[in-house]
């Protein structure tokens, strides 16, 4: 692997990037591996890296039924905080970003993470008392979260309209500072790329179909559409495909996948300082280096695999966002898409063991999976090291929904998140 | 926008009128009290979540106000078929 810096960008710009040499080898896979990852997106490769790099287990295979972060890593609004109200999900979270802080440099691969601020209005009573208890429970817990007034959020926000007379008038603001936005390929593709320089194999176009399992019921290995792979630790990390590969292993799952929608407009100056996010209304943006807007939309309301939603759940977003910034009332959309989320009852992860021995899962990220990419990869790999959780991550078990110790952020968050 | 065929309204109306009540066919239990703490979690988290043909809820909130059950494709999104509350599993 060629280390990248400033000076082999130069040179070879004067080269006209004609001769860069590919991020990482096309792996074929091999009859056995030490452990496997299904699913390629950020997750997965991230836990195969840090597999890698922190735990010593290099001998790894991540299966990838598509393409390298082409499911909801490559999806997702590139949204990264950490102002989660309850305390096991502030510790997860905010785990994750601070391991955004330096990733670029850790894996020598601009993310280009941009602590822009993440900002959420309120417009009602309720939304100003709930965030307001938001920011005070994050600050108990170390997390960065400041209450802003109207005047306040305009300054930090200038297209935000504030007026008494909008249709969704806005009461006051939380703001998270470290909050902001990474570019989402850039996390797979840096992933990749560090993994397999320590050894890791990242073989695309290869789904599994079957779980092996011994007679003492632990995993013995993989089917896949490339031919059987031997292992004795599985980590599946996909997504809205949870339940179908859990399925496999004879496990029901409290999951519904939904799908997700996005969409960005033509791209413009740079006019959106940061990250503005309304539950209430059901709406966020950021503008990216690009240029465009990016804009998230809700789930649909019934479960599916379809990878695309329904019209009305965008006008639905699209209005609300010309209330809230008029100025962009006769902008025009360019592309929008869909992603399907894994969705659990309390609306928080699932991020550990299974009853299957050798089988770990990660998954039931629901809407909002982006941000906890480096934290989700760096504790499956920690829990499929030691064959125990990290304290950090012990809460978010799969027992959780036998013995009632939900973390409710649903109740918490309501919508999006 | 998906057209879904309501069995009591008998029409074919569109998508927004009606809301998603869930899986269909999840009995509340008849004897609360001795449920073990695995059948309460079978009966209120563990769901279906085929990729594939499924079953499930809707009530046409827009229209009569009831409930009915579906068969729909989870890829397709295509509705196999509607029937009314109580009507065996299709």
């Amino acid at each position: 692997m060629t280390h990248h810096s400033a000076f082999s960008l130069f040179a070879k710009a004067l080269g006209g990037h004609q001769d860069w040499p590919e991020q990482w080898p096309d792996a074929a896979p091999k009859p056995a591996y030490d452990a496997i990852i299904v699913g390629g997106g950020g997750h997965g490769l991230g836990a195969a890296y840090y597999l890698a790099k922190k735990y010593g287990i290099t001998n790894v295979a991540v299966l990838e039924k598509g393409w390298i972060g082409g499911g909801n890593t490559g999806r997702n609004t590139t949204i990264i905080r950490s102002n989660y109200l309850y305390d096991e999900s502030a510790h997860l979270y905010d785990h994750a970003v601070k391991l955004w802080d330096g990733l670029s440099q850790e894996l020598n691969y601009n993310v280009m993470y941009s602590k822009r601020g993440v900002m959420m209005l309120a417009h009602n009573v309720h939304d100003v008392q709930s965030l307001q208890r938001h920011v005070n429970a994050n600050r108990l817990n170390g997390v960065d979260n400041e209450w802003l007034t109207p005047q306040q959020a305009k300054d930090y926000c200038p297209p935000l309209n504030i007026s008494p007379d909008a249709r969704h008038p806005v009461l006051g603001a939380a703001l998270q500072r470290r909050g902001g936005t990474a570019r989402h390929d850039s996390v797979a593709w840096g992933y990749a790329r560090a993994a397999a320089a320590l050894g890791v194999d990242i073989i695309q176009n290869c789904a599994v179909t079957a779980i092996r399992r011994g007679a003492d019921g632990a995993v013995e290995g993989v089917e896949t559409t490339r031919g059987p792979i031997a292992t004795k630790r599985i980590g599946v990390s996909a997504a809205g495909n949870t339940s179908v590969v859990m399925q496999m292993a004879g496990l029901d799952f409290p999951l519904e996948s939904y799908p997700l929608q996005a969409l960005v407009s033509e791209p413009v100056k740079p006019t959106f300082p940061c990250v503005v996010m309304s539950n209430t209304v059901h709406a966020y943006m950021s503008q990216s280096d690009k240029g465009e807007l990016v804009i998230g939309a809700g789930t649909d309301q019934y479960v599916s695999y379809s990878q695309r939603g329904a019209l009305h759940i965008i006008e639905h977003t699209l209005a609300a966002i010309c209330e809230i910034f008029p100025i962009y009332r006769r902008m025009r959309m360019l592309r929008t898409w869909g992603g399907i989320v894994d969705v659990t009852p309390d609306r928080s992860p699932i991020l550990g063991k299974t009853p299957v021995k050798g089988l770990y899962v990660n998954c039931g990220w629901g809407t909002g999976g982006f941000k906890a990419t480096p934290g989700a990869g760096d504790l499956l790999a920690y829990t499929m090291a030691k064959d125990e959780p990290h304290p950090i991550n012990a809460p978010f078990n799969l027992d959780r929904f036998r013995n009632g110790r939900l973390i409710d952020e649903a109740a918490a968050a309501a919508v999006a998140h | 926008m998906i057209l879904i065929h309501c069995p009591y309204c008998d029409e074919k109306r569109p998508e927004i009128e009606f809301a998603n009540a869930g899986q269909a066919h999840v009995a509340r239990p008849l004897d609360p009290s001795s449920q073990s703490d695995e059948e309460w979690e079978a009966y209120l988290f563990i769901r279906a979540n085929p990729r594939g043909r499924h079953h499930e809820r809707w009530r046409h909130v827009h229209g009569c106000g009831r409930f009915f059950n579906a068969v729909r494709d989870t890829v397709t999104d295509k509705f196999e078929t509607t029937y009314k509350a109580g009507e065996p599993r299709r």
